[in-house]
């Protein structure tokens, strides 16, 4: 476990995250997240985050090894996309059980790794270590070495047992993982001068496919992208790409920086979300080649695509501007997204009731301070009471959020729609901000909302309502509230 | 009667299974202002909640001991009472479900010395029922979750005592995880028509049934009181639905001499009418007019549906219980059982009507199939249908590509009936239009005969 927690902290000294640098060299060596509360924790775990950012590449064996829970308990849960194999929403775990822990698993995920290469004949199986066989002192980098040496498929160690942290330590892990064993052990046919890696961008819901026939059109070629509709062997050859943008977040930041540092690839952090960004994630990208010697006419055709986009676009977004003129959304979600959709929301006449900066850095907080004059509406944590209050006393007139704290919403019987990860609708790009726009629209115009707040005929005319008692018990003076509902929010 | 085998593959491909303490914390998610509370790091209880939420789409109370490397290696007594303190402070419930996990387990947590130390040191929690269970994740699966939680609430909370006078109409029922809120509905509509009073424990149908809340409660939304539990050793009758509630049911005539009656499932016109039967001769009513009517509309609907469920093939994967529920239906309208895969080894086993039963993964359920005309499994077997290009017929836990999982409805003359159509229905889409070339050298060539892969007798 040395290794392990050697990892743990290289990635917290991250010199690429403005927060780790903000931070004492004390602070640093505890981690980037406050210490979970027992009984008031929410959220994934570190194996959650490491399988999030690695399960898109699409014709990897993806083995779990631990109890049945970690992976059975989670499978196929995710809308990454592929235009080839399906191996990856294959769920293949060692299934752990009392012999093993007893016997220790090592023989059981060498087996494993032997039955799932001569069944599905992957280019690589990742294994993913959990709590259980981490306790039990299961070396699976030594298995990986010998299993890879023996059947002659690379297999990667994914170090990312469950209690060592939360979801985005996981992500960190597995682009460690991809560092060590995987990024740099295989060369392209060719390369040209516009090459790029994008990293940490999924694919879900297709996401990947609104941006590339534009990068297509440029003549710009993906060479890898991590791990978003990836294969094995283009994340093994990435390290030869000129540029690279890092998507959303910070989640795979130490990929990037590494990088550049060992690879010489310089990287900008850039975003797919709202019309704007988009646009200048496209100008960084021409910049970047540029820079690295590719012909300087791209930039005349990269800003020629924008301008024609950027028409068709708004061109597309302007029927739903005198619908949506004035309705007030409600943005509860983290980081990018809590101001790169801002400029389209407001473009299409909307208004921003509030954003959540709860997981934003203080760059995040600039820019939603720029976009919208001032930090009023800026705020860390947000009870489902007063989400439910804001919408209820019209201070909102739609939520966005992820899927964990929609039934605040539609519950209290309010517009509500999934920006998260787990959504189908894809809103990437040009094409995704319109869809936005449109599906908002369509959920706004949706007549529900009127026939779902109609009152039984039964019920006393102009008696309060449940939500009416929810609000006025809240603006009783604190000791009055009773319980807090921190526990509903975590759910 | 059918063998159970056990695959012999090192590697779970594409798990059928789910684990034991997310099981029991569904369990105590049919218990009114209860925090369910699973010991160990925080992906176990965010995976159960994810699944819950997906296919139950409702808000899930669910918490964490959040145990970290450290707190893992030294003990998690620390952890267990300070989420004890933080649920009790923030959420004010009635009850907390503890479930252990993989990773308390193998440290070799005491869950139940530590809600006893945690009583002695908190006296201020006495209003609180604070119930543990120990549930490894490396062995048995969800329904065992399920059985070991309901156990253990009846050994917490039912008084050890016989009953001076027990009330003949009221009746316990110990309905096992494969019945949906919306069986439990219909059950208590039967019972209820025979001027009994039932008491579920535990009852899904109040807390994740899809209504909308008086009010905002982070505990569950409804399901029964600890107090109503209290009073199940008064009740003159158990009734215990699905193998895995014999030991519940045990538990509690042990405890408060309440006689059980178990039934191996509701669904089935046989199975029904003993049902009913019972319920007449416990209560001393006779069949009400309603369910005679249903019972011949189910008799209809198994003359109606059996020619398209007849001779067909079933592939089945699901946990013990629900799979003798299903297979003895379908076997008993002429259905074939062509591959049927289990979790986990229940007596029931034994009892199903085809050759073998194989404790397996839908890896397995996929590869024999192969000659199947239907799938029936929960959502996880989609990738599996769309490969062999069968109709899949969605039930069990998890369902997450479908609306209204909570208020399926498979017991009861009624279930029986709306399950025949359903599945007769999909049967019935499948039909094949024939083409000139359909019989164009169309004998079989010799068949070659494939090898049986190695397999392990369960003993």
């Amino acid at each position: 476990m040395t290794t392990l927690n050697q990892t743990i902290q290289d990635v917290f000294n991250e010199p690429g995250c403005g927060k780790n640098q903000a931070k004492s060299e004390k602070e640093r060596k505890k981690g980037c997240t406050k210490q979970l509360q027992p009984g008031g924790a929410a959220g994934g775990c570190a194996f959650d985050g490491a399988k999030i950012a690695l399960q898109p590449i699409t014709d990897v064996a993806h083995l779990v090894h631990g109890p049945i829970a970690c992976e059975g308990n989670s499978w196929d849960n995710r809308g990454a996309k592929s235009s080839g194999s399906s191996l990856y929403r294959t769920g293949f775990t060692t299934d752990m059980t009392e012999n093993d822990i007893v016997f220790g698993g090592e023989k059981h995920l060498f087996k494993a790794i032997r039955e799932i290469v001569e069944k599905y004949a992957p280019p690589a199986v990742f294994v993913y270590q959990t709590c259980v066989p981490a306790m039990i002192g299961d070396d699976i980098d030594a298995v990986c070495k010998a299993a890879a040496a023996k059947f002659g498929t690379p297999c990667i160690p994914i170090q990312s047992p469950g209690f060592v942290g939360p979801k985005n330590l996981g992500n960190k892990l597995a682009g460690e993982a991809m560092l060590k064993h995987v990024i740099g052990t295989e060369e392209p046919e060719h390369t040209t001068p516009y090459d790029i890696n994008i990293i940490g961008e999924y694919n879900l819901a297709g996401e990947l496919w609104q941006v590339k026939p534009l990068l297509d059109e440029l003549g710009i070629r993906i060479l890898s992208c991590i791990s978003g509709d990836a294969k094995y062997k283009e994340v093994a050859w990435s390290h030869r790409a000129k540029a690279a943008m890092m998507v959303c977040s910070k989640a795979m930041i130490n990929v990037a920086r590494k990088m550049e540092e060992r690879y010489d690839i310089p990287f900008f952090e850039g975003s797919f979300y709202g019309i704007g960004d988009m646009s200048d994630s496209l100008r960084e990208i021409a910049r970047l080649l540029i820079e690295r010697g590719a012909d300087p006419e791209l930039m005349d055709r990269t800003q020629a695509v924008i301008a024609r986009e950027e028409a068709r676009a708004w061109a597309a977004i302007e029927p739903y501007r005198e619908r949506l003129t004035g309705k007030k959304v409600l943005l509860v979600t983290g980081g990018v997204k809590s101001w790169s959709v801002v400029a389209a929301l407001q473009e299409a006449g909307m208004e921003i009731a509030g954003t959540s900066i709860k997981k934003s850095t203080k760059e995040d907080k600039e820019k939603i301070k720029k976009l919208m004059g001032d930090d009023a509406h800026m705020f860390d944590d947000l009870t489902p009471r007063e989400m439910y209050r804001k919408l209820k006393t019209a201070e909102a007139d739609i939520m966005l959020s992820g899927g964990r704290s929609q039934f605040v919403a539609l519950k209290a019987t309010m517009p509500w729609m999934d920006i998260n990860q787990e959504r189908h609708a894809a809103f990437a790009g040009y094409h995704g901000m319109v869809e936005m726009v449109k599906e908002i629209d369509r959920t706004l115009s949706n007549p529900v909302w009127q026939e779902v707040r109609r009152p039984a005929p039964w019920e006393r005319a102009g008696a309060a309502s449940w939500m009416d008692r929810a609000i006025d018990e809240d603006s009783l003076p604190a000791t009055a509230t009773g319980p807090t509902d921190q526990g509903r929010e975590a759910a | 009667m059918a063998q159970v085998v056990k695959s012999t593959k090192a590697c779970t491909v594409n798990p059928l299974k789910m684990s034991q303490p997310i099981g029991g914390a569904l369990a105590f998610m049919g218990m009114r202002g209860t925090m369910p509370l699973l010991h160990g790091s925080q992906g176990c209880t965010s995976f159960g909640l994810v699944l819950f939420v997906r296919h139950f789409r409702e808000a899930i109370p669910l918490q964490t001991t959040a145990m970290s490397e450290v707190a893992t290696v030294l003990g998690g007594f620390e952890n267990v009472e300070q989420a004890v303190l933080n649920i009790v402070k923030k959420t004010n419930p009635e009850l907390i479900g503890i479930c252990s996990t993989g990773v308390t387990e193998v440290k070799g947590d005491d869950l139940k010395g530590f809600v006893r130390s945690i009583r002695q040191r908190h006296p201020e929690l006495d209003g609180v029922a604070l119930v543990q269970c120990s549930t490894p994740d490396f062995s048995g699966a969800f329904e065992d979750g399920w059985s070991k939680a309901v156990t253990a609430m009846i050994e917490e909370l039912v008084p050890e005592a016989l009953a001076a006078s027990r009330d003949a109409k009221r009746v316990n029922v110990l309905p096992g995880c494969h019945l949906a809120p919306g069986d439990i509905d219909e059950m208590r509509d039967v019972i209820e028509a025979f001027g009994l009073e039932p008491t579920f424990l535990p009852d899904l149908s109040g807390s994740l049934d899809g209504h909308i809340p008086e009010d905002f409660t982070p505990t569950t939304l409804g399901g029964t009181g600890c107090e109503e539990a209290r009073g199940m050793g008064l009740a003159g009758w158990t009734i215990a639905i699905g193998e895995q509630m014999r030991t519940p049911a045990e538990a509690l005539e042990r405890r408060s001499g309440v006689p059980y009656r178990l039934f191996e499932r509701l669904t089935g016109l046989g199975a029904c009418d003993e049902f009913m039967l019972f319920l007449s001769e416990i209560s001393g009513q006779p069949v009400p007019r309603k369910y005679r009517r249903q019972r011949g509309q189910l008799v209809d609907a198994m003359l109606d549906g059996h020619f398209h469920i007849g001779g067909r093939r079933f592939a089945i994967g699901a946990e013990p219980d629900l799979l003798f529920a299903l297979t003895s239906t379908l076997t008993e309208m002429g259905g074939l059982v062509a591959s049927a895969v289990t979790t986990t080894t229940s007596p029931i086993l034994a009892k199903l009507p085809c050759e073998t039963v194989l404790l397996g993964d839908l890896e397995d359920l996929e590869s024999g199939a192969a000659d199947a005309d239907i799938l029936v499994t929960h959502s996880h077997g989609r990738q599996a249908a769309e490969r062999l290009h069968l109709p899949h017929y969605r039930i069990g836990i998890p369902m997450f590509d479908t609306l209204g999982a909570a208020h399926l409805v498979t017991v009861g003359y009624r279930g029986t009936r709306d399950l025949i159509f359903a599945i007769g229905n999909m049967l019935m889409n499948r039909h094949h239009e024939p083409s000139p070339d359909d019989w164009r050298d169309a004998w079989p060539a010799a068949s070659p005969v494939s090898p049986e892969p190695a397999k392990e007798l369960v003993p």
